[in-house]
This record gives structure tokens, C-alpha cells and sequence, in this order.
């Protein structure tokens, strides 16, 4: 007999369906760090140096410590015995690190002193009362010239203020030997040379919820919890157990609602240490609030890192070698991952080019400045552009198109998996596919008469283009000292309802959305009945986190394992309560029945239900429906793209203003284009905002001048013209879901091509190279005919 | 960014405020939108012991028009004035700097009185102020007194008000042929550079103008020799281009930072003094 109609459920995965988190989180309904409050929780407050380089010969904290309220005051000294120094997750030498400066500060805002208070304001107020005073030693802000050992030395141990000195990669480079004869082969061949030094200057992450961390030992349990804006709480419930010697067992951290992270929330800060140490000596929870001042100085920096590239060509646009020289001024100290994110733009210098030699050496070299980490592309932007942008110059200098000089060069289809020159094995790609289908959706030929047409007016406008292949979906192992998998449970409840939890720790990227669209389709359930849990250790039992575009492409499949192992298990409950062959059950529409005959079937709660009141037990089944997995990718993913511009200066101020910028980007398969566009788009902000207007400005005492937003420019929606996306669809074999990761991806190909439209714009008053960022008054004086 | 402790006050009238402030002796401030004052507490570069409030009095906020001028309240939002009706038509001018102030959220909250008391040196609203040749109106214990606009902007946050007084309002006459021109801080977007035009024109002549100038120094002020290089001449833009390259020529110093030089803010003047005047031209 036919009952009523089951709804027939949309198959959602490649649907464009809106985020589930998004209503709590713009409608203040969410929970961020700064929300909790535990009964008896004090509030910290650090001082923190206002120069960039001195000894510390006197730290006065008496008249902090009489403030009614206030609990204690440590200086840096003081903290040496309770927390070890700061962890670094690179094998390099490393200077010694402490949490608080001891005896010598090296960048303005280095924490000295930490006061523990009633009330936030209170505690803000004591910090203010700690007089400290200096020896001031000279700041070290050029890093070039701080490779001569000059003014002074960051680290003592550490000559010249090299962190790594002129690490050797490419063709000819390994296992410690270097042979230089193939590249040296390739410019001796070369018609033509270009040579340029190139700055990929230095950046402000300013997620828009600041750092935060609430500490809470209990020391009746033994137990500490962790509250803290991270994109990896397992890292950081790993560091802290190993640090003051607990189990991870007796450590638990949870990421909340985190409001961006860019990767500036993968570091552990000493800030959370402190709060972690002194909440167990004081048996106090402790919550701190970083402020926007500090924010600007104490959370990690990205990018500064000056390129010396040489192109060696022939004539018709072959390139037949490339030297790249870099030198990345990492700031003060060696934090988690400083000294591996530059490695990161050795590793990329293939770009999407087949070269037969490379040479990359890079250097990094300590300053008394903010340290540098990973900041969303992290040390792939900077490979893209410096290469994309020598790409431009030889098309130039040929007088070729910009897309005919990288069409001679691509790595073919047919050639994959490539093996590049520094060592890595590029999983898939099509790039004349993506080039091809720039160039028509941005209508190329068209822009080009639109810009010939606005200089023939006096206008000054031009369009540029830029390729762009990154490394995404972190790991595997081998590639990240954390370990490179990611975990997943699966649980089909009593009631028939669904709970996964991942330990990608989402903040942003829309995994509560895209994994439930998976997970809905694997069961055939509605969307409605999937709840994905993620930021908390005691939640999701295993995870590394979010970075490196891999929540989707590792934690992704991590979900379809996890969610395939239980369905297989149901698949068996099923069978005995249809009395037919496992392999005959089919999942859709919210019933569980034989293929065929879905009138005979059970719904998908029944089935459920008799998995947990397994009466009779069939033979070799234990009761329940709860699955984990964890997933190691074969490989790394290398999503791909292309991106285009127009852009216009005005001619009396110098003022840029961006006219159109078209991004076609290669992610493999798309859970959820919505959700990727979302990314883009925001990657866009951020590649574009380095290209036009965003930069991190010291002054020569080491002083930070942009320090706020009166005078570090955040991009504004008002800075953009409407993107026009498009996408094609090579997948990645290295992972079940053929996703390759899209995080990152807007930051990439944007930077080269909007410097490249800009130089393009400056060309006829004889401008071939121009550095971000686009200041007004630099591109005027360009028109002026004065220097870029 | 956590200010120190202070008294919050909200005055129920503009009277009440003044005999909070005169009762405070000094370590009172006014808070109208905030958005100066409160950043600068965030820092502690301000530290008052008391804010009195006058955020909310009805009396300082309204746009009106009264015996044939225009009569703003201090109190008045920039976006309220961004999209008044009535300066749109009378003082487009105005409207149009108001509508380039910071941002969306700094335009709902700011205020006018609040912005001219504190005479950030590339505030945009001293410049609109001086081409009007708008008067302001204060109040304190000792009654009311109306300041032309180019003796009230005195030094670099200096203005003509007293320890005890209150800007109620601004006064001027409409003007219908005036323009703001702006270049942007791309950060702030205060004035790198915001030249406020005001043209009053007899048929095919100009007969007097007043140009108005910010972000250049320490405050805002007229540029005297491009006013009188356009006095009785023909309304042409040929008379403009001419005026507008003597922009600024006369300032002894001119402001300079890392979004822009002092050379740079120079050549800034006369373009932006010529885009002011032009659209001032272009609106008789």
C-alpha cells in the first residue's frame, strides 16, 4: 500500500546553499572568548616595551601592586621558572624566546610585565603604573643591511642576525651538496636576461575579533581548559600539556567562535602561556582580551620578503632558467612556523612554469621588529608575484602578450604528476584551460581597446594578468611537524539525527555547512537534521586544524570516510530489519530500504533506533552507529587559477583605482560554489588591499607609524569593483572528494596582476617595474617623472 | 585601548550642560557621537574625570532654514546632513563633504559641533565652514556669542570656545554655487588634502569667491590670493585653472606624513582648489 509521499530530497553537494553559521554570527547570537566568564575570573593586562631595542635595566611594579584589585605582578624574570621557553615548530637553531622579555626587548610591544586583576580597566591601569626603563640599543629595520651585522645584533649567537643564511633549493641542490652547472648552463644560453628586485612588503593580519584566551586550572581535577581565538585548538592543547609537563589528557582547548584567523591564529602566543602558567599557580581563571594597539604589535606580521629575480630567456619567450634570491626580514623572533613560511615560497618557484633550472637561496634575517608567520598564502603570494611579475618583464621586454610568453612555458596536462625543480609533485593541473577562460570571460581583446581608447583620451589605464598555483590541502605528515591528516566522527544518533565532528577548527571557511551538505547526501537525509561539532578537544578527539586551504580537501574527506564507514554498519541493521542483502540498501529520501522497492523501507530514524535496541543483535554487529576516521592525503593539493585587471591612475594625484578584476580559479570539485566564492572574494580583499593599500610602515627607531586604522588602510567594499568569478574543474586524485582547497586562493594571482595592470597603465611614461603598494603620491611622482 | 575611569553625565538641556561643565572645573568633556573623543580616551591621550552627554538634546539637533538662512544644530549626525533634503538643494557643498567623512558608521555616530570643536587639522567640515563664511554658535555661563568661521579655527586643535562653552550651532547663508573637493587618506579617509569652493556669481562674472582649504596645516583656512585672482572675473574655467595655480603658494608650512609629503600635498592643493571651483562653476 502506497503511504504518504516521501519528500524527494535535492542532492546538495555543488549546491549553492547559504551558510548555517551565519545567521547567530550576524546576529550577535554567537560565542566568542571574550563572552565567557567563569565565577572568580581575573583579567590580565601586559606592559609592554615602547622601543624597539634596549636592556632593560630597571622594572618598578610597587605602585601596580598596591592597587586595590589587584592580585600579582610578574616581570619576565619572575616567569622564568614557571614557563619554558616559547615553542618553535621548525628543527632550525633558534634564539632562546621567553613569553616575557627578561633582559632585552626587541620589538616595540614585547610583553615585559603582567598584571593580574579584578576587572579588565583595573588591570589595564596597574600595567600603565609599571615604570620601566632602558638602555637603548640601536634598532635594526633594514634587513639587508642587517645581514652586515649592522647597526646591531638581534640575538647574540646569531652573526649578521641570520635566522637561516642562504639556504640553497632548485635544480642540482640536495642533500647538502649544490651543483650549480645547469643553471649556470641556462644563462650562458640565454638572448635575453631580466633582472629585478621586487618587495613583497610586510602586512597586518587585523582579523576582525582580535586575540583572546581564558585559562582554567583545576586544581581539584588536575585539569587545565583553554579558551583561546585559535585555528588549531589540538596543536594548542599539545603545546600547552608538553610545555607544563601534563597529559593531553588533562588538557582541553577549545576555540569558540573565532572571528578570522588568516593565520595569524595558527601561532601560540605567549600570552596564552602566561595565562595558562599563572592560572595554575594562582588556581585563578584568567581571561585576556588583546586590544586593537596590541594587536597591531603582538600578533604575528606576514609577508616582508625582498626578491632578487633573474629570467633567463630565449627570444621567442622560452625560459630556460630562473635564480631567485630571497631575503625575508622575519622581525624579532623565530615564532611557531616564521622560519618555514618563506620555505613555502621556495618551494612554489616553479609556478606553472616547466623551467629546467632553478636556483633559489633564501636568507631570513632577525630585526627589531613584530614577528613574521604565516598570514593567509603565506609564502605562496610572495613566490607568485616575484615570479609572475618577472614573467610580465620578459613579456615586455619581447613585446610579446603577457599570456603567449606563460602559454610557451606552462607545465602541460599531459605531464602531471610533475615533479618541479624544488621538489614538489604538482597533483593535477590544466593551466591553459584556466588562461583560455580568463582571457574570454574577461573579454581580453575587449579590455585592451577600452584601454588603448581611455590613453587615447589622456587617460593613464592598464590591464594585467597573472597565473598562479599554490600548495593546499596540508599534509601529508611528512609535510607538517603537527602531523598532515585530519580526523572525523560520524554518529548517527538514537533519534536518527546526525553529529560529525571534525578536527579541522573552522573559523570562517563554512564546514558546518559544506560537511553537513555531505553528509546529507551520503545518508540521504535532510540538511536539517546534521549537526557538525569542531573547536573543542573534548568534542573532536583528534584534529590539526585549519591553515594551508585543508579543512575541505582534509577534513572533508575525513567526514566521507568517517560518514562510509557508518553507513556500512546501518547498511547491516538495515538488512536484517528488511531481511535482504547489505549490499542491496540504498539510503534516499530519509528512507532506509532495498533498491527498487522503496515502499518496503524503513525510515532512516527506525533503522536508527533498532541499532541502539539491537533486538535481535545480528550476528557480528556491536550495537550503535558511531564511526571515526582519520585521513591522510596521498598528497598535497595544487589548486590553481588565473586572475585580471584593469586599472586606472589618475593622472593630476596618483590616485589608483581598480576598474575590473575577473578571477577563473581551479579548486577541483565544489562542495559549495557559494561558499567558495565567499572566500575568493575575501582572498581578493586581502590580495588586492596588499596590492593598493594595505602596508606595515617602521620608522627608522623600529617605531610601528601604521598602528591603527587611522593610518593602516583595511580595504573597504568601496575599494573593490564587483568581481566577476568564474571557475573550471580539474580535481585532485590525492583525496576522495576531488577538492583541492580555495582559502588562500584570492591572495595569489591578485598582487602580480594589479602591479602588472599598474605598470602596464605607466608604461608610456617608461615605467617597466613598480613596488607595491600603489601609494598615490609614488605613482604621481612616476607621472611627474620623478622615480617610482 | 582601555580608556581610565570616568563620571558619564547626560545633560537634559544645553543649559544643563553648561552648568555641568562650569561645576566639573575643568576635568569635564563633552560628548556628542564620540568619534573623536572616545578613540583618544581609548588611548589615553584624553583622560577626563567626566563626560557630559549632549548626544541626545533635541535642541542641538535639527537642520532648519530660519529668515533666509540655514541653521544647523550641533548635534546634527554627518549622514543627517549627508542626506539632508534641504542642504542638497541650498548647500551642496556641505552635503556633499559630510557624505565623504570617514565611513558609514563614522557618519551615523559623528557629529558636527563635535568635529568643529575638535578641529582635527584634516577635518573636513573647517573648510566647508570658511567658504561659507558660516557663523558659529556658542553658548556659555556668560550668554551667547557668534564667531565668523575664520576666527574660530585659531591653531591645530585650537578653536575660539571656552573652558565652559558649547557649540550650539552653525549659521549661514545658502549657497547653491559651491563645491568640496577631497583627496583621501585611504586609511582615515580624513583630508590628505579638502578644498571647499563658494562662488558668488553676478551673470557671466564671478564677483566674489571664498575658498576654503583643510588637511594642508595646522587648520583650516582661506586661500585669500586664489579668492581674489577670481574676484570680478569672468566665470570661466579658463579664470579657474589660472586662480587655482597659485593654490596654496603662500603657506609657509604644509603638513607632511607617510601618506603624504609636504611636496606632494602641495601640488594636491591647487588640483583639488580647481575641482572645487570647477564644480562649484558647473552648479550656478
Amino acid at each position: 500500500m502506497a503511504t504518504t509521499p516521501t519528500p524527494v530530497l535535492p542532492k546538495l553537494v555543488g549546491a549553492r546553499i547559504k551558510r548555517r553559521e551565519d545567521p547567530r554570527l550576524i546576529q550577535g547570537r554567537a560565542t566568542y572568548v571574550d563572552d565567557l566568564k567563569i565565577a572568580g575570573m581575573h583579567h590580565l593586562a601586559f606592559k609592554r616595551s615602547d622601543i624597539a631595542h634596549g636592556r632593560i635595566t630597571s622594572i618598578d611594579v610597587s605602585a601596580a601592586k598596591d592597587m586595590e584589585g589587584v592580585e600579582a605582578v610578574f616581570t619576565g624574570t619572575q616567569l622564568v621558572d614557571l614557563i619554558p621557553p616559547m615553542p618553535v615548530g621548525t628543527p632550525y637553531r633558534t634564539p632562546e624566546h621567553r613569553a616575557l622579555a627578561t633582559d632585552t626587548v626587541r620589538y616595540a610591544g614585547e610583553p615585559v610585565a603582567v598584571v593580574v586583576a579584578r576587572d579588565r580597566y583595573l588591570a589595564r591601569d596597574a600595567a600603565d603604573a609599571i615604570v620601566v626603563t632602558y638602555d637603548p640599543l640601536p634598532a635594526v629595520v633594514d634587513p639587508e643591511l642587517a645581514m652586515t651585522g649592522k647597526p646591531a645584533l638581534v640575538h647574540e649567537g646569531f652573526p649578521n642576525n641570520l635566522l637561516l643564511d642562504s639556504i640553497p633549493g632548485g635544480t642540482g641542490a640536495a642533500g647538502g651538496s649544490v651543483d650549480d652547472s645547469a643553471i649556470d648552463k641556462a644563462f650562458a644560453a640565454a638572448e635575453v636576461v631580466i633582472s629585478q628586485r621586487m618587495v613583497n612588503h610586510r602586512l597586518a593580519p587585523n582579523a576582525m575579533e582580535t586575540r583572546g584566551v581564558v585559562a582554567h586550572f583545576e586544581a581539584g581535577k588536575g585539569t587545565m581548559t583553554i579558551w583561546s581565538s585559535t585555528q588549531n585548538p589540538h596543536v594548542l592543547r599539545s603545546i600547552i600539556a608538553a610545555m607544563f609537563g601534563m597529559g593531553q589528557d588533562q588538557v582541553r582547548a577549545v576555540a569558540p567562535e573565532v572571528g578570522g584567523g588568516f593565520g595569524a591564529k595558527i601561532n601560540v602566543y605567549g600570552e596564552e602561556l602566561v595565562a595558562a602558567a599563572l592560572s595554575r599557580k594562582l588556581e585563578l581563571p584568567l581571561k585576556w582580551i588583546e586590544d586593537r594597539s596590541e594587536a597591531f604589535v603582538a600578533t604575528i606580521h606576514g609577508r616582508d620578503v625582498i626578491g632578487y629575480v633573474d629570467l633567463a630567456a630565449k627570444r621567442d619567450g622560452t625560459v630556460l632558467g630562473l635564480k631567485l634570491r630571497l631575503i625575508a626580514d622575519v622581525g624579532a623572533y623565530n615564532m611557531l612556523f616564521t622560519a618555514m613560511i618563506p620555505t613555502l615560497t621556495m618551494l612554489m618557484a616553479n609556478a606553472t612554469y616547466d623551467i629546467p633550472a632553478i636556483r633559489v637561496r633564501l636568507s631570513e634575517v632577525f630585526t627589531n621588529k613584530t614577528p613574521t608567520d604565516a598570514y593567509r598564502g603565506a609564502g605562496r603570494p610572495e613566490a607568485t608575484y616575484f615570479v609572475e611579475r618577472a614573467m610580465d618583464l620578459l613579456a615586455r621586454e619581447l613585446g610579446m602578450e603577457p599570456a603567449d610568453v606563460r602559454r610557451k612555458n606552462f607545465i602541460k596536462p599531459g605531464q602531471f604528476p610533475y615533479q618541479t625543480q624544488m621538489g614538489a609533485v604538482y597533483d593535477s593541473g590544466d593551466y591553459e584551460k584556466a588562461l583560455d577562460h580568463a582571457l574570454k570571460v574577461a573579454n581580453w581583446e575587449q579590455m585592451k581597446r577600452e584601454r588603448d581608447a581611455a590613453r587615447a583620451e589622456g587617460r593613464v589605464v592598464g590591464i594585467g594578468l597573472a597565473m598562479y598555483v599554490e600548495v593546499c590541502g596540508l599534509g601529508p605528515s611528512f609535510l607538517l611537524p603537527t602531523g598532515g591528516w585530519e580526523h572525523a566522527q560520524v554518529t548517527v544518533e538514537r533519534d536518527g539525527r546526525i553529529s560529525a565532528t571534525t578536527g579541522a577548527s573552522p573559523h570562517g571557511q563554512g564546514n558546518e555547512t559544506t560537511f553537513a551538505q555531505m553528509l546529507a547526501d551520503q545518508f540521504g537525509v535532510p540538511i536539517e537534521h546534521i549537526t557538525i561539532h569542531h573547536g573543542d578537544t573534548a568534542v573532536a578527539k583528534q584534529g590539526i586544524g585549519t591553515f594551508g586551504s585543508r579543512s575541505q580537501a582534509v577534513g572533508g574527506a575525513a567526514i566521507h570516510l568517517a560518514g562510509g564507514k557508518v553507513k556500512t554498519k546501518m547498511a547491516r541493521f538495515a538488512a536484517a530489519l528488511l531481511e535482504a542483502h547489505e549490499d542491496d540498501i540504498v539510503f534516499e529520501n530519509g528512507l532506509v530500504s532495498v533498491a527498487g522497492a522503496p515502499a518496503s523501507g524503513k525510515s532512516f530514524a527506525e533503522v536508527a533506533s533498532y541499532a541502539y535496541v539491537p533486538v535481535p543483535l545480528p550476528q557480528g554487529l556491536e550495537p550503535g552507529l558511531s564511526e571515526e576516521a582519520f585521513f591522510e592525503p596521498a598528497n598535497a593539493t595544487y589548486p590553481f587559477g588565473c586572475h585580471i585587471s584593469m586599472l586606472e591612475i589618475d593622472r593630476d594625484t596618483g590616485e589608483p583605482k581598480l576598474l575590473k578584476l575577473v578571477a577563473v580559479d581551479d579548486a577541483g570539485h565544489l562542495v559549495n560554489p557559494l561558499i567558495v566564492e565567499g572566500q575568493i572574494h575575501g582572498g581578493l580583499a586581502q590580495g588586492i588591499g596588499q596590492a593598493m593599500i594595505e602596508e606595515v610602515v617602521y620608522n627608522e627607531d623600529g617605531q610601528l607609524v601604521t598602528g591603527s586604522f587611522m593610518d593602516y588602510a583595511m580595504p573597504r567594499a568601496s575599494d573593490f569593483p564587483m568581481f566577476e568569478l568564474n571557475n573550471t574543474v580539474t580535481p585532485t586524485p590525492v583525496n576522495p572528494l576531488g577538492a583541492k582547497g580555495v582559502g588562500e586562493a584570492g591572495t595569489l594571482g591578485s598582487t602580480p596582476c594589479i602591479v602588472s595592470a599598474a605598470v602596464d597603465a605607466l608604461s608610456p611614461f617608461g615605467v617597466k617595474h613598480i613596488d607595491m603598494m600603489l601609494r598615490p603620491e609614488k605613482l604621481w611622482r612616476v607621472i611627474q617623472g620623478g622615480q617610482a | 585601548m582601555i580608556p581610565t575611569a570616568f563620571d558619564y553625565q547626560r545633560a537634559t538641556s544645553l543649559d544643563d550642560a553648561i552648568g555641568r561643565l562650569t561645576a566639573a572645573g575643568g576635568g569635564a568633556k563633552l560628548l556628542a557621537g564620540g568619534h573623536s573623543l572616545v578613540p583618544l580616551m581609548k588611548l589615553r591621550l584624553s583622560e577626563p574625570k567626566t563626560l557630559v552627554d549632549i548626544g541626545r538634546l533635541k535642541e542641538l539637533a535639527d537642520v532648519r532654514e530660519k529668515d533666509g538662512a540655514i541653521q544647523i544644530g550641533a548635534a546634527t549626525t554627518h549622514h543627517e546632513i549627508a542626506t539632508s533634503a534641504l542642504l542638497k538643494g541650498q548647500c551642496p557643498m556641505l552635503a556633499e563633504a559630510a557624505g565623504e567623512i570617514g565611513d558609514q558608521q563614522v557618519r551615523n555616530r559623528g557629529t558636527l559641533g563635535g568635529s568643529l570643536a575638535h578641529a582635527d587639522p584634516a577635518a573636513d567640515y573647517p573648510a566647508v565652514m570658511l567658504a561659507l563664511d558660516a557663523e558659529i554658535h556658542v553658548k556659555g555661563p556668560n550668554g551667547w556669542r557668534k564667531i565668523r568661521a575664520a576666527d574660530f579655527f585659531q591653531n591645530l586643535f585650537t578653536v575660539d570656545l571656552g573652558p565652559n562653552e558649547i557649540i550650539a550651532g552653525v549659521q549661514f547663508a545658502p549657497m547653491r554655487s559651491g563645491a568640496y573637493a577631497k583627496l583621501h587618506q585611504r586609511a582615515s579617509h580624513f583630508a590628505i588634502v579638502g578644498v571647499a569652493s563658494a562662488l558668488e556669481l553676478d551673470g557671466g562674472t564671478i564677483r566674489s569667491a571664498r575658498v576654503g582649504l583643510t588637511g594642508a596645516s595646522t587648520h583650516g583656512v582661506r586661500l585669500t590670493p586664489v579668492e581674489q585672482a577670481l574676484a570680478g572675473k569672468p566665470a570661466t574655467t579658463e579664470t579657474i585653472a589660472a586662480a587655482a595655480q597659485i593654490a596654496g603658494a603662500d603657506l609657509e608650512t604644509v603638513n607632511s606624513d607617510i601618506h603624504a609629503s609636504e611636496e606632494y600635498r602641495r601640488a594636491m592643493i591647487p588640483v583639488f582648489t580647481k575641482r572645487a571651483l570647477e564644480a562649484a562653476l558647473a552648479r550656478r
